[in-house]
């Protein structure tokens, strides 16, 4: 049976212990709701698009401390990313959680500190928490891009 | 100890089952309980030997698989001393009995301009289905608020129930443990001319029921929680209000006749039940009403209480200040269910390190959002005991907390 360690790294709690990115962006960022209904844990992610670069990123709400850190790496990792970039990132993201209709990834998008949420793999109830930031993104950069 | 904790333990396999080399602690029966041996062996029994579609045919097999799913709505019934056993009728759970009510009782009595009254404590499965109605009848919902400490604030309650029809509400809440004064709620409701629906899931698996001496209308609640499988829910209802209720499901079964122009419907209790029934499950259910007869449910009530006092007890004294649990402190007033927040972790959290030690608790919002809300939480862990917990099982989740702590200190 795997460890608390496997799941939560030194990393991880860090994050959850002092969020980066913490806040609100005014419009015309976008704001972006997710919800894992099935813990009630809430998320919102505000981005800023300008020239297909994520110029800034926000994110408030709350939930347990894999979707709060992952929510924090992942704001860490992509501000100030061309989009297609992070666009790269979430899917790398996803293949790590194993999330199944996510083929092979382009590895040239660096996981860097988010390798450390690869445990979260060995919990499957906790994929959800984990990847809640990331769908909220994409939803965004959906929203920008139209 | 009231019961003998020992000899009803070794009546559940699971219990003794080992994950990882440690014993399963299981604080999560008011989510779901475990089944002792009698209901397992009830079914594997019928299955292997005795199984056969009930009332359509004449063999022997079909007619005492018709007695032994007649027999457990007898036994049923006298469970929680209803008058008549076609009073009780089988569904798929309590959600699916609450839902009943809802479109075959409500339907036919709710329109525009009426009331129904709810509670702020109430289960997504008696919230949902009056939402679902309302919204095509055009009736308005209220609701009874709670107090501090997280009982029924009836203060106001003759102004909620002025002109209502009906008055649903749980007899213990699934989040505060909360027990309610059932018999005092439904007086009040038939003083204002309203029926009175009690969502029964979280008292009767745990304390004696008799919808005579309440008085009530209806009593939805589920097998999975009183020892008994999945797949099996009852309704019991008045007689008079379910023979003047329209049928719920159409199909086979629930028919006295049909022609191309119309049908008419069976007598009850065959009348609400549609196709063909959980017969497996009638059986094990039966078993398990056995089960808790012979060891009394005086006794089962008795043996929560003295859990409940030392949990509380013991949770408070090692966690002090670090611990807030919701409800009553109360043990005449609440059941061995325990929700609370400890320090700043998160739920899920909380249930991720102590289900490390097997300790099998319940993180969420328990399918009761709006008495979440009410609480200013997004979600609680919740413990909750039943017959076959020990005191020993409350100090192996204090272990686990201490553990927590030490992992989480922000
Ligand atoms: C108070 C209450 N009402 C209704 C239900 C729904 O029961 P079931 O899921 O068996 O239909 C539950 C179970 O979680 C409950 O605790």
């Amino acid at each position: 049976m795997p460890g608390l360690e496997d799941l939560y790294r030194e990393i991880i709690l860090d994050h959850y212990k002092s969020p980066r990115n913490r806040g609100t962006l005014e419009p015309p960022a976008i704001r972006t709701e997710g919800h894992n209904p099935l813990c009630g844990d809430e998320i919102e992610v505000y981005i800023a698009v300008d020239n297909d670069i994520v110029s800034d990123i926000k994110i408030s709400g709350q939930g347990c401390s894999i979707s709060q850190s992952s929510a924090s790496m992942m704001s860490a990792a992509i501000k100030g990313k061309p989009v297609a970039e992070v666009r790269a990132l979430i899917h790398r993201f996803k293949h790590m959680m194993s999330i199944e209709d996510v083929e092979e990834p382009d590895t040239s998008a660096p996981l860097g500190d988010l390798e450390a949420l690869q445990g979260v793999v060995k919990f499957p109830v906790r994929i959800k928490c984990a990847v809640l930031a990331w769908n909220t993104l994409a939803e965004g950069l959906d929203t920008a891009a139209q | 100890m009231t019961i003998d904790i020992d000899h009803i333990r070794a009546d559940f396999p699971i219990l003794a089952d080992t994950i990882n080399g440690k014993p399963l602690v299981y604080l999560d029966s008011a989510n779901s309980s475990h089944k002792p041996q009698s209901v397992i062996d009830a079914m594997s029994t019928f299955m292997a030997h005795q199984y056969s579609p009930t009332n359509r045919s004449a063999y022997f097999l079909a007619a005492q698989a018709t007695e032994m799913y007649e027999g457990a709505r007898t036994k049923v019934a006298k469970f929680i001393n209803a008058r008549h056993a076609h009073e009780v009728v089988f569904t798929k759970n309590a959600t699916e009995s609450l839902n009943l009510v809802a479109r075959a009782w409500g339907a036919a009595n709710l329109s525009t301009g009426d009331a129904i009254v709810l509670t702020h404590m109430e289960h997504h499965a008696n919230i949902v289905p009056w939402q679902m109605l309302a919204a095509e009848k055009g009736f308005t919902i209220r609701w009874v608020p709670l107090t501090a400490d997280g009982l029924l604030d009836l203060s106001h309650i003759d102004q909620l129930l002025d002109g209502a029809k009906a008055f649903s509400f749980t007899s213990m809440s699934n989040v505060l443990g909360t027990i309610n004064p059932v018999k005092e709620l439904v007086s009040l409701a038939h003083r204002h001319g309203a029926i009175a629906i009690v969502d029964g899931c979280q008292s009767v698996p745990h304390m004696p029921t008799d919808v005579q001496d309440w008085d009530a209308d209806f009593l939805a609640f589920s097998s999975h929680k009183m020892l008994g499988p999945t797949g099996i829910g009852m309704l019991w209802g008045k007689e008079s209000l379910l023979d003047a209720m329209p049928p719920f499901l159409g199909g086979g079964n629930m028919i006295a006749d049909v022609t191309l122009n119309g049908f008419t419907c069976a007598e009850l209790p065959a009348k609400f039940e549609a196709g063909t029934q959980p017969i497996v499950e009638a059986v094990g259910l039966s078993a398990a009403v056995d089960y808790l007869n012979a060891i009394g449910m005086h006794n089962v009530r008795q043996h929560e209480m003295e859990i409940s006092r030392y949990a509380l007890d013991t949770l408070t004294q090692r966690f002090g200040e670090d611990i807030v649990i919701h409800g009553s402190k109360n043990v005449e007033v609440r059941g061995a269910t325990f929700s609370f927040a400890f320090r700043d972790v998160h739920p899920h959290d909380i249930s991720q390190v102590l289900d490390q030690h097997n300790v099998c608790v319940r993180a969420g919002h328990h399918c009761a959002k709006p008495l979440m809300r009410l609480l200013g939480a997004h979600a609680t862990a919740r413990a909750s005991f039943y017959l076959y917990n020990t005191t020993d099982e409350v100090d192996a989740l204090c272990d686990a907390l201490t553990e927590t702590g030490e992992f989480f200190t922000l």
